[in-house]
């Protein structure tokens, strides 16, 4: 897609409110869900249903203070919430939403969403260490040892992906999924213990229950956001919740056919004039908004059924588990791969 | 291409607007209410004992680097995920697997010989 940069710069803006505004139904979802789970009625006051309540958080956020304690280091404590924002709305640009609808369509786009990955491992340290408080500290340190764990066991995941399409563009990956099987050219039935290790290794590195020790709040009251009120605290949570609908549509580009439609090609031999028409493209963006919505909804259920992991519970799951699977998986993969051609 | 790179910079500067935008509206309509108390650490009501800018658990900078290992490994592995097809294309795809058969057990022997000696238990 070669667009002039204005153009470019339209789409990512709405693209950015997008995931501003889903960010926030996804905070009432969380909240609703959970009320249903434990037997109440969450949030039903503000507006029809409880619906405004997230914005009406967002509104009392603003008007807080923002206090920063006099130990810590004022540059880097801003710098973190900042950099959780910027790289969680950044990955927004490497989803491919339709056919020809991806803002940044450049080979090596998996690449930068794990190098995307890697750089939130710096938010959170950054946060827990310029806060001076030693429950930031443990919370920074345990992250960022669970975040790189859980990375290299997500890096072979991918890599088992990339073997099979044998592209980093995420369209390519995409496209490479819409053969003539209809769903069961989808990755996660031609890679089915790839698909698991990735969506657990998504939970781990969007820091979300089972997997959110940093956050532990019977050991480490906040974990790395403790000395973070006000708006601060409103951006960890923002890019919390946009981290985790991320990670939800990389699930579904990676290993659910992205915004292919159940039985596309079929359907495309059936009705020769859908291809390429405006038609398509909306049914493509609520194909992969649907799907995506079904793991969110599976990021919220799982943290309100699981307990939380013990620490070398989790360092063990990840180095003495998911690993030793996924070097494998991705032999096993690359063996297929030369029979299936 | 590097120009495909930029409508990615253009995503990432709007990024950028955004979170400068909510910080400085948090800081531009906030009270500003000064305290000696409210702007202390946080150490559970007790007065904060000591900094907590001190030395880290020696296990941290293990993971850290065992890390560094097995992710300059799967960088390794990248290009030969690409290019898989083509070595299969061109014939030599089992003999390729071999040689990255034979790098993975490699570093599956560190793995190993780091579990036994216990440099991944955390109790």
């Amino acid at each position: 897609m070669n667009l002039a940069w204005y153009w470019t710069a339209l789409i990512a803006f709405g693209i950015v409110n997008f995931l501003l505004i889903s960010a926030s139904v996804l905070v009432y979802a969380e909240r609703k869900v959970s009320g249903y789970m434990q037997n109440r009625p969450g949030p039903n006051r503000v507006g029809p249903f409880g619906f405004l309540q997230p914005f009406a958080d967002v509104l009392k956020l603003v008007f807080k203070e923002n206090i920063v304690p006099t130990a810590a280091n004022s540059f880097v404590h801003s710098l973190a919430p900042m950099l959780m924002v910027v790289i969680a709305m950044a990955s927004g640009a490497l989803i491919p939403f339709a056919r020809g609808v991806v803002i940044a369509d450049m080979a090596v786009s998996v690449l930068v969403l794990l190098a995307l990955t890697s750089i939130s491992v710096y938010g959170v340290t950054l946060a827990g260490w310029s806060s001076n408080n030693k429950y930031s500290l443990l919370g920074g340190l345990r992250s960022s040892a669970q975040m790189i764990s859980y990375e290299l066991s997500m890096g072979l995941a991918v890599l088992s992906v990339v073997l099979i399409s044998s592209s980093l563009n995420m369209v390519t990956i995409v496209e490479d999924q819409g053969g003539g099987y209809g769903i069961f050219a989808w990755n996660v039935f031609r890679n089915p213990i790839g698909c698991i290790l990735f969506i657990v290794t998504a939970f781990a590195e969007t820091n979300r229950a089972p997997f959110d020790l940093p956050e532990a709040e019977q050991e480490l009251v906040g974990g790395y956001h403790t000395e973070y009120s006000g708006m601060k605290f409103g951006m960890f949570f923002l890019a919390e919740y946009v981290n985790f609908f991320i990670a939800s549509f990389v699930i579904v580009t990676l290993f659910f056919g992205g915004y292919l439609l159940p039985f596309e090609s079929v359907l495309l031999a059936q009705f020769p004039g859908l291809e390429d028409s405006i038609l398509l493209m909306i049914m493509q963006i609520g194909t992969v908004v649907l799907k995506a919505s079904f793991f969110a909804y599976l990021f919220i259920w799982v943290r309100w059924t699981l307990p939380r992991f013990k620490y070398q519970q989790l360092m063990t799951l990840g180095w003495k588990y998911l690993l030793p699977i996924s070097l494998v998986n991705a032999l096993l993969v690359a063996i297929g791969v030369i029979i299936f051609s | 291409m590097l120009s495909d790179f930029i409508p990615f910079f253009i995503q990432l500067g709007i990024a950028i607007g955004l979170s400068f935008t909510l910080l400085k509206a948090a800081a531009l309509i906030g009270p500003k209410r000064a305290n000696v108390i409210k702007q202390g650490t946080y150490e559970s009501g007790m007065d904060p004992i000591g900094s907590a800018h001190q030395r880290y658990s020696v296990k941290f900078y293990l993971v850290a680097m065992i890390f560094i290992v097995f992710d300059v490994e799967i960088v390794f592995l990248y290009p030969w995920a690409v290019s898989f097809r083509e070595f299969i294309a061109a014939g030599v795809g089992p003999g390729v697997l071999g040689v990255i058969f034979l790098f993975v057990i490699i570093l599956a022997i560190g793995l190993v010989y780091d579990i036994k000696k216990g440099g991944l238990e955390f109790d």
